[in-house]
């Protein structure tokens, strides 16, 4: 089985400050990291393999600058047997259908019998980029999988809403969207970095590589349907309100017409 | 021409959902700057009977798509009833709760019908296009407004050549309009043509979610306690009300090595670090080892009989009171506004 | 002379720096209150590879650099001294003499379950009247048949007890002085071998210290590393090559000791302002920083030319003096920046200041480096 892993390296969202004085942000010595749910899709596929224990491969595929190297590397020091970055200055400015598309032409053009994308970044936040991927490769998806079993040509998973949850079964090829719950990610093995740099191979497929398998039009900035109109920093925190004579009706009354006001009840 | 400005309203086991409702009431707001019309789009199994509430709530008009595919949420079928629906009617605007089923059926659409689609809306309006050449006869377009990066910034996106344009948007963010039962709409029902490839997942079992312990860190509300709540049992009063507003009670240090909680529950430099939507701290002081741990909270709420604790500093809402009278009366009203939410809902 | 490092060492320091944050890190207290053997992070250490960096494939090890192994035996120290010093003990003082000097059989017995981590390895070379005039060995070996029968006792052995392979150092010959010292590895278990109660230290405090305790200890004559009376040189350059990773350690503990401080010092407010807004935070900080940044880079150095097979002994005295003075002035410095709050054991600073003194000691002691150092001037 070919397991095909979609991965975003991202800035560690966790470890971005606003900048007081100029309320922007700083990005400034944030790392980079492999994006937390892909993550967990990694050590989703590399169970699935050790399980099958059949010849089955787990694959990387990336899109992004050619930066997103380290990442790859990374997934393959986890024990990924190979690694694709899909980089081209064409595809840059690229929202989540334009990126879907170039990503879904990557996975067709390598092959696949399943692909695992993480649910959300952590930059972007859209969670689209996947159930984008299968319309576009045309096969079946579950998202907020938990729990992935294979049976026999049958995949079974336990897909995970706010007040139940579904076992589904899916034919193979499919598209699973992982939560970081999935799985515990493993660490990196001493030899596993050695082998990531002089076994295994992270290989680049640009415009020309997949220009075959999609219409240029739908890609990049032009083919873009969205565009962000602006950003801007969230409200300030500023000052609080400070009560310090209130009566304790006067006092809850105060903090629920708060509450009500910032939508928190 | 696409026209008008289209909700899918989710339910589960026939109860229509909280958020498409608060839907409805957005898009009268949108569709009234358009001058246009709000439709519902109700899909499920033996659902026809709930079109009217959507009505009630703010819609002209609803579509039904009645189908047995439609009785338990899964991707494909839904998602062949929505293609169906706008390819039918062309809609101008089509928004989503961003639920675990509105993230997954909406991507899905929009890469079929190729448009754009902003994920989590926290604001929508509508405005003139900003690249139009002549601002009088622009476009009016949908801009929809989003935390990105983690929730550190906010962008606003628009979509200016593609139809619908898409948006799922956050629960609970939206207000819903007041139920009006005397208002009158059109209800049309729509046929559905499944294809063999919408049923290529089945499920296999439905299960119904039992309570797991929670980690303090993923809790939206935290009711927190310190030094002067005065013993365990004041963790009692916390409880209650951490209860009404579905939250977690927490802890500084100085309780917990008191003996009165747990320390899973600490807050704080030595404890875990939270953000809950809200954090209400009880008799904290707020010195700088518990601040580490909750500073970053996105509401804070501080009731403290000192009237200098440092805690005053980072708290939006300061109350120099009695917690011990304060939050028992505070439990109360916040019951009383929850259970006249829901009365409104019914 | 490029001083900056691999892709693959950075990827590997990313590695060790993950788990040293997300595995030992929230243990460290505990472990240092309790003085409790951090058996858990000792077994995922082996499962990563982290227990045999330096040595073979075909020993079962993963192949990489002596910089690759400092590197990881650094990271830990930066979260807990005791961690590291037992995967440092293990990795260089049992480890790698099999390695260097054992039989191909030896190797073959003992090597692949060190190197994974099954089994841990640790180091005899110290008696109570043996410290740094190490040749006054009075543990005596004498053969019989196909054995050798010891006898004696061992003092201050890390991972004493808890590691499963000992490389003991005896007197077969006494009148040979340092030739008449013979290596031998010593399984746990062996009848006639046992240990003595755990030490209480001033830090590493969750590291196994012990006496071993050999009363007629029956080891088969094929467990000798070496010859008879090459056991003194092999010990010696055991510990030269180990030498270095202790400097790693020493300088782990001090770059975790700065790296918490500087957070501290934003976040403290005295006078309406932060600490570090003052100018004594700022020099301190400055001159701890540079000085850690040369020790680092002595130490990297030693590491480097051990790796392109050059003489290093000089740089490996070198690197363990400066380190190990360094981590201990930068540590005890670090904390009076944390004022009162240092002196209390929920802060980690006096921890790492506890255990930064031993790197000044064990392993070969300042003034032994100074000897080494000193005999490389050929100034005598």
């Amino acid at each position: 089985m070919k397991i095909v892993v979609c991965v975003k390296q991202v800035p560690d969202t966790t470890e971005v400050k606003l900048d007081p004085k100029t309320n922007t942000l700083i990005r400034d010595g944030v790392p980079s990291i492999i994006n937390p749910d892909d993550k967990a899709g990694i050590e989703a596929a590399l169970e699935l393999k050790e399980r099958l224990n059949d010849g089955s491969t787990v694959t990387i595929v990336s899109m992004g600058p050619p930066q997103a190297d380290v990442a790859l590397r990374e997934a393959l020091a986890m024990g990924a047997d190979e690694a694709y970055l899909l980089s081209d200055r064409k595809f840059g400015g690229s929202d989540t259908y334009a990126t879907s598309t170039i990503v879904a032409a990557g996975v067709a053009k390598i092959g696949y019998d399943i692909v695992i994308t993480g649910r959300q970044a952590i930059d972007g936040d859209t969670a689209q980029v996947g159930p984008q991927i299968a319309e576009h490769l045309g096969i079946p998806q579950v998202s907020y999988a938990e729990d992935i079993q294979i049976e026999g040509k049958t995949v079974v998973v336990k897909r995970k809403y706010e007040d139940r949850e579904h076992v589904l079964e899916l034919p193979i090829p499919c598209l699973i969207t992982a939560l970081a719950e999935l799985a515990s990610p493993r660490y990196m093995s001493v030899r596993g970095v050695m082998d990531a740099y002089r076994v295994k191979q992270v290989k680049i497929l640009t415009f020309e590589d997949l220009k075959d398998m999609f219409n240029p039009d739908y890609i990049g900035l032009q083919g873009s349907p969205t565009n962000v109109f602006k950003s801007f920093p969230k409200q300030a925190k500023g000052k609080g309100e400070y009560y310090p004579d209130l009566s304790a009706d006067e006092a809850v009354n105060t903090i629920v017409a708060k509450l009500e006001e910032k939508h928190i009840i | 021409m696409s026209k008008d400005v289209f909700v899918f309203v989710e339910q589960r086991d026939g109860v229509i959902s909280k958020v498409g409702i608060e839907l409805i009431g957005e898009a009268t707001r949108l569709a009234a700057k358009l001058n246009e019309k709000v439709v519902a789009v109700l899909l499920g199994s033996d659902i026809k009977s709930k079109a009217n509430m959507c009505i009630e709530y703010g819609a002209d008009k609803v579509v039904v798509v009645d189908a047995p595919q439609l009785a338990e949420y899964l991707t494909d079928p839904y998602a062949r009833a929505i293609e169906t629906v706008i390819k039918k009617y062309d809609p101008e605007i089509f928004i989503y709760g961003a639920t675990s089923i509105g993230r997954d059926l909406a991507p899905r659409v929009s890469a079929r019908v190729h448009t754009g689609l902003t994920a989590d809306c926290t604001g929508l309006d509508i405005q003139p296009d900003p690249k139009a050449a002549d601002p009088a006869a622009a476009q009016l377009l949908l801009y929809m407004t989003r935390p990105a990066f983690g929730g550190n910034i906010m962008a606003t996106i628009i979509c200016r050549d593609y139809r619908p344009q898409m948006a799922t948007v956050r629960p609970g963010v939206m207000q819903a309009l007041e139920k009006d039962a005397s208002r009158k709409g059109a209800i049309e029902e729509v046929k559905v043509e499944f294809k063999p490839e919408d049923a290529r997942v089945k499920i296999r079992q439905v299960l119904k979610e039992e309570k797991k312990t929670v980690d303090i860190t993923e809790a939206k509300v935290l009711v927190s306690g310190g030094r002067g709540i005065g013993g365990p049992k004041g963790f009692d009063m916390l409880k209650d009300c951490a209860a009404v507003f579905g939250g977690e009670i927490s802890s500084s240090r100085a309780c917990v090595d008191a003996g009165w909680i747990e320390k899973s529950r600490q807050v704080g430099q030595t404890g875990k670090t939270v953000r809950p939507d809200l954090y209400l701290a009880c008799g904290i002081s707020g010195a700088i080892q518990h601040l580490a741990g909750m500073e970053q909270s996105n509401f804070i709420v501080a009731i403290n009989k000192n009237d200098t604790a440092p805690i005053f500093d980072v708290a939006d809402v300061g109350i120099v009171g009695d917690l011990k009278v304060i939050v028992p009366k505070l439990t109360e009203a916040i019951k009383k506004v929850k259970a006249a939410k829901e009365a409104k809902e019914d | 002379m490029d001083f900056a490092l691999s892709k693959e060492h950075v990827l590997l320091q990313e590695l060790y720096r993950k788990f040293a944050e997300n595995e030992v890190k929230p243990l460290a207290q505990e472990i240092d209150e309790e003085e409790k053997f951090p058996k858990e992070i000792v077994d995922k250490l082996g499962k990563y590879g982290m227990l045999g960096i330096a040595f073979p494939t075909e020993y079962g090890g993963q192949g990489a650099d002596y910089l690759a192994y400092i590197m990881c035996v650094e990271q830990l120290a930066k979260f807990c001294g005791t961690t590291a010093t037992i995967v440092a003990a293990h990795s260089s003082l049992c480890v790698y003499p099999i390695f260097a000097f054992g039989t191909e059989e030896q190797k073959r017995k003992y090597l692949p379950d060190l190197t994974s981590g099954r089994k841990l390895g640790g180091f005899a070379l110290t008696e109570p009247g043996a410290g740094t005039d190490s040749s006054m060995q009075q543990t005596k070996a004498v053969k019989d048949g196909d054995n050798y029968i010891l006898n004696g006792t061992k003092c201050f052995i890390t991972n004493g007890g808890e590691a499963d392979v000992y490389i003991v150092a005896t007197m077969t010959d006494k009148s040979k002085g340092n030739h008449g010292i013979t290596s031998f590895i010593v399984e746990k278990g062996t009848p006639g071998f046992s240990f003595g109660k755990h030490e209480k230290k001033m830090g590493i405090r969750g590291s196994a210290t012990c006496d071993l305790v050999f009363e007629n200890a029956v080891i088969p004559a094929k467990n000798m590393i070496g010859q008879e009376g090459q056991g003194f040189k092999i010990m010696m350059q055991t510990l030269d090559a180990g030498r270095i990773s202790m400097a790693a350690l020493a300088m782990g503990l001090g770059e975790g000791a700065f790296d918490i401080t500087v957070k501290y010092v934003k976040e403290r407010k005295q006078f309406g302002r932060s600490i570090a807004s003052f100018q004594n935070t700022q020099f301190e900080l400055a001159d701890i920083k540079t000085k850690l940044d040369a020790a680092q880079l002595i130490c990297y150095r030693a590491a480097c030319e051990k790796d392109a097979g050059r003489p290093f002994s000089m740089y490996a005295a070198q690197a363990k003096y400066l380190c190990a003075s360094t981590a201990s002035d930068v540590t005890r410095r670090c904390l009076q920046l944390f004022g009162g709050y240092g002196y209390m054991r929920e802060y980690d600073i006096e921890r790492m200041m506890r255990d930064a003194k031993i790197t000044e000691i064990y392993e070969g002691t300042n003034e032994v480096q100074k000897i080494v150092i000193a005999n490389h001037l050929k100034i005598k």
